[in-house]
C-alpha cells in the first residue's frame, strides 16, 4: 500500500470509529425511541408497530402521542418553560461570564492558567453536593435569610428555595464555566492592535468594545450559549433539588411518563420532541460555524 | 513655528529610558522618517504621537496645541499600523468608513469620501471584500485609505511596508509617497529599513538608545554622518582610527596605522586629537598595477590617498561587486566597483595584490 493510500485509510479509520460509535449508540437508539413513540399503549406494555399474525403483516403507526403533545397545554407549557429557563440561564451566564472571560484574557499571560484553573475548580467537588449546598444557603431558615434578618434588612424570611430564582441561580452556578471557557478562547486570541486602530480612528473605548470586541467574540458567544442552553433544556437534577411546583421542566415530565405513568410511547414522544428542540438550534450553530470557517479559508 | 514640535520628550518604562529627551521640529507637508534598529525607541515615540503611550515628561505641540493630554480618539492624527490592523469582520468599505462614522459624518458625505478613498488607492472593485480576501499589497492600501479617510493633520506610518515582500516593497514605496504628497498630509514614519527611509522621507532622524543622533536629508545623513554610529548604521563604511597630525583651515592630515590621510577640508578639531576617518566603499577605486612615481606625485598633488592590500573575498552582487581588501595592518576595507561592462578587462581574484585610492574630499572625519 502506498504511503498516500495508507494515510487516507488511516484518516478514514479515525473518522470512522467515532462515526460508528455515534451511529450505534445515538442514532439507532434514537430510532428505537422514535419507533416506541409512534406505537400504541396496551394495558401494561406498548404494542409493537409491526405485527405478524396469521401471515398478515400489520404496521400501525400511532401519532396520537404527538397530537396530545401539541394539544395538551401541560406539555406545551412545560416545553416553553424549559426553553425559557434555559434561555434565561444562558443569558445570565453570558452577562456574568463575559466580563470574567475578558479580564482573564487581558490579564498577564503568566497568570491566566491559574485564573482558568479557578474557573474549573468547582468541578473537583461532586455536582450533587454543590447543588445540595445551595439548599442550605437558600432555605427559609438558611444562611442568607438568617444574615438578612440579623442585619435587619428584612423582617421575615424571603422565600428563595423552590422558586424560579433558586432554579436559575443553580443552573447559572453550574453551567457558567461552560460559558467562560469558549468566551475566553475567542477573546484571548484577539489582536489588540485592532482596538488601538479603533481608538485611533475616533472610537471611544466603549464604542471600540461594542464595534470590535463583541463582534469578534461572536463565535465564543454562540458556542458558550449553546453549551449552556442545550443541557439546561433537559436538566432534571437541578429543578428537582432547587425548583418548585411552578418550575416544572420537561425532564421531570419525561421522568413521570416513564416511571410514574409507565406510558413508554408518550415518554418517548416527549423525548423525541425535546431532541428536536435542541437539534434545531444546534444545526443553526453548525451552519454558522461552517460559514465562518469557509470565510476564514477563503 | 514648526507644525509639529516635540519638546524634551522622555518615556521611561520602569528603570529604562525608551525615549530619552528627544526634541524634534517637523514642518507641514514633510515626510519624516524615524530610523533605527529595533528597541531604539522609535516605535515608542510614534505611539506617543498617536496617544497610545503617555510621555513621562515633555510636550508634543501640533499646530500650536499641546496634545499630550488628549486621548487617541480626540487627536487629529491617524496611524497606519504595521500589521494594518484591519477589522476582520468588516468589509473594505466599512473599514474605511469606520472613522467617519465615529465622527457622526452625514451618510452621503461618508459615501462620497469612502468612494474617493477607494478611487485613490484603486480598490473600487474590492469594496465588498473582507480583509482576508485581499492580498498583502491590497490590505496595505486599505489600511492607508482608512488612515487618510478622516483627513488627519498628521499621518503616522509604523513600518509601512514591513509586511510586504521585497519586490512589492520597492514599487509600493514610491506609490505611497505619491499618495501622501497628493493628499498633502504631514507624515511621520518609523522604519528599520534605511533604504525605505531614504526613498520615502524628506528628512530622516537616526535613533539609537532612545536618542536622536542626527537629523537631516537622506543625502546629508549618508554623505556627512556626524558620528560613528550613524556612519556605520546607514550603508557600509570603512573606518580608520587615527590622530590629527596637520590641522590647517583648508586641509588636515590624519595619521592612521594604514596610511596618512589627506583631507581636503578643515575640521573642528585640534592637533593630536583622536578621530575616525570614514570612507564609503563606492568612493574607493581599485587599481591592479603599482602606481608609478609619476602617478604617486599626481595623486599627492590632487590630494588622493592610497594604500596597498590583498583581496581576501569577492562578493558579486550583480550591479556591483564588493571586494574585501586586507591592509598590512590587518584592517579589511570594503571596496565596491560598479559592473558597468559585462566583462572586466582584468578579472580580479582572491589573493591578488591591489592598490586602493580615494579622494581627499571623500573623507568624513568623525570626532570621537
Amino acid at each position: 500500500m502506498s504511503a498516500a493510500a495508507l494515510a487516507r485509510w488511516g484518516s478514514r479509520t479515525l473518522i470512522g470509529v467515532p462515526m460508528v460509535f455515534l451511529l450505534s449508540f445515538f442514532l439507532l437508539p434514537f430510532l428505537v425511541v422514535f419507533k416506541i413513540s409512534v406505537s400504541e399503549m396496551d394495558i401494561v406494555f406498548f404494542r409493537d408497530v409491526l405485527t405478524w399474525v396469521d401471515g398478515l403483516i400489520t404496521i400501525k403507526i400511532n401519532f396520537g402521542n404527538y397530537l396530545s403533545l401539541a394539544q395538551d397545554g401541560l406539555y406545551l407549557g412545560t416545553y416553553l418553560r424549559s426553553l425559557g429557563y434555559a434561555g434565561m440561564t444562558a443569558l445570565i451566564c453570558l452577562l456574568i461570564a463575559y466580563p470574567f472571560a475578558y479580564c482573564i484574557a487581558r490579564s498577564p499571560a503568566d497568570q491566566r492558567p491559574a485564573l482558568l484553573m479557578m474557573v474549573m475548580l468547582p468541578f473537583w467537588t461532586s455536582f450533587l453536593l454543590r447543588i445540595y449546598a445551595w439548599k442550605i444557603l437558600l432555605a427559609d431558615s438558611g444562611v442568607f435569610n438568617q444574615m438578612l434578618l440579623a442585619l435587619g434588612v428584612i423582617a421575615e424570611p424571603i422565600k428563595m428555595m423552590n422558586t424560579p430564582f433558586s432554579l436559575i441561580l443553580g443552573m447559572v452556578y453550574c453551567y457558567i464555566p461552560f460559558m467562560i471557557l469558549p468566551l475566553y478562547a475567542t477573546l484571548v486570541k484577539m489582536d489588540l492592535s485592532l482596538l488601538e486602530a479603533a481608538l485611533d480612528l475616533g472610537a471611544t473605548p466603549a464604542q471600540a468594545f461594542w464595534r470590535i470586541t463583541v463582534p469578534l467574540s461572536k463565535s465564543g458567544i454562540i458556542a458558550g450559549s449553546m453549551l449552556v442552553f442545550i443541557p439546561c433544556v433537559g436538566e432534571f437534577v437541578i429543578p428537582e433539588l432547587l425548583g418548585g411546583p411552578q418550575t416544572l421542566m420537561i425532564g421531570r415530565v419525561l421522568w413521570d411518563e416513564f416511571f410514574g405513568n409507565n406510558d413508554w410511547p408518550m415518554a418517548a414522544a416527549v423525548a423525541v420532541v425535546m431532541v428536536l428542540l435542541i437539534v434545531v438550534p444546534l444545526a443553526f450553530f453548525n451552519k454558522h460555524q461552517a460559514e465562518s470557517n469557509a470565510q476564514a479559508r477563503a | 513655528m514648526a507644525f509639529l514640535q516635540i519638546r524634551h520628550i522622555v518615556k521611561q518604562f520602569d528603570e529604562v529610558f525608551a525615549v530619552d529627551d528627544v526634541s524634534l521640529d517637523i514642518e507641514q507637508g514633510e515626510i519624516f522618517a524615524l530610523l533605527g534598529s529595533s528597541g531604539c525607541g522609535k516605535s515608542t515615540l510614534l505611539r506617543m504621537l498617536a496617544g497610545f503611550e503617555t510621555p513621562t515628561s515633555g510636550q508634543i505641540v501640533l499646530g500650536g496645541q499641546d496634545i499630550v493630554g488628549l486621548a487617541p480618539y480626540d487627536r487629529p492624527i491617524n496611524m497606519m499600523f504595521q500589521s494594518y490592523a484591519l477589522f476582520p469582520h468588516l468589509n473594505v468599505w466599512d473599514n474605511i468608513a469606520f472613522g467617519l462614522r465615529r465622527d457622526g459624518m452625514a451618510k452621503p458625505d461618508i459615501t462620497q469620501r469612502v468612494d474617493e478613498m477607494l478611487e485613490m488607492v484603486q480598490l473600487k472593485p474590492y469594496a465588498k471584500r473582507k480583509p482576508h480576501q485581499l492580498s498583502g499589497g491590497q490590505q496595505q492600501r486599505v489600511a492607508l485609505a482608512r488612515s487618510l479617510a478622516k483627513r488627519p493633520r498628521l499621518l503616522l506610518l509604523d513600518e509601512p511596508l514591513g509586511a510586504l515582500d521585497a519586490k512589492l516593497r520597492q514599487r509600493t514605496q514610491l506609490e505611497l509617497v505619491h499618495i501622501i504628497q497628493r493628499v498633502g498630509v504631514t507624515c511621520v514614519m518609523v522604519t528599520h529599513d534605511q533604504e525605505e527611509a531614504m526613498t520615502m522621507a524628506t528628512r530622516i532622524g537616526v535613533m539609537s538608545e532612545g536618542k536622536i543622533l542626527q537629523i537631516g536629508r537622506p543625502e546629508e545623513i549618508y554623505e556627512t554622518p556626524n558620528c560613528r554610529f550613524v556612519a556605520d548604521f546607514i550603508g557600509t563604511v570603512n573606518l580608520f582610527k587615527g590622530r590629527v597630525s596637520v590641522d590647517e583651515p583648508d586641509h588636515v592630515v590624519i595619521d592612521s596605522p594604514e596610511c596618512s590621510h589627506y583631507v581636503s577640508h578643515g575640521i573642528t578639531g585640534t592637533l593630536g586629537m583622536e578621530v575616525d576617518v570614514a570612507v564609503r566603499p563606492e568612493k574607493m577605486v581599485l587599481q591592479t598595477t603599482e602606481p608609478t612615481a609619476l602617478e604617486r606625485q599626481a595623486d599627492a598633488e590632487a590630494g588622493r590617498n592610497q594604500v596597498q592590500g590583498v583581496i581576501t573575498d569577492i562578493a558579486y552582487l550583480g550591479s556591483l561587486t564588493t571586494y574585501h581588501v586586507r591592509m598590512a595592518s590587518g584592517l579589511v576595507l570594503k571596496v565596491t566597483q560598479t559592473n558597468a561592462a559585462r566583462h572586466t578587462s582584468v578579472p580580479l581574484a582572491s589573493g591578488d595584490a591591489v592598490w586602493v585610492w580615494w579622494g581627499g574630499s571623500d573623507i568624513v572625519v568623525l570626532t570621537r
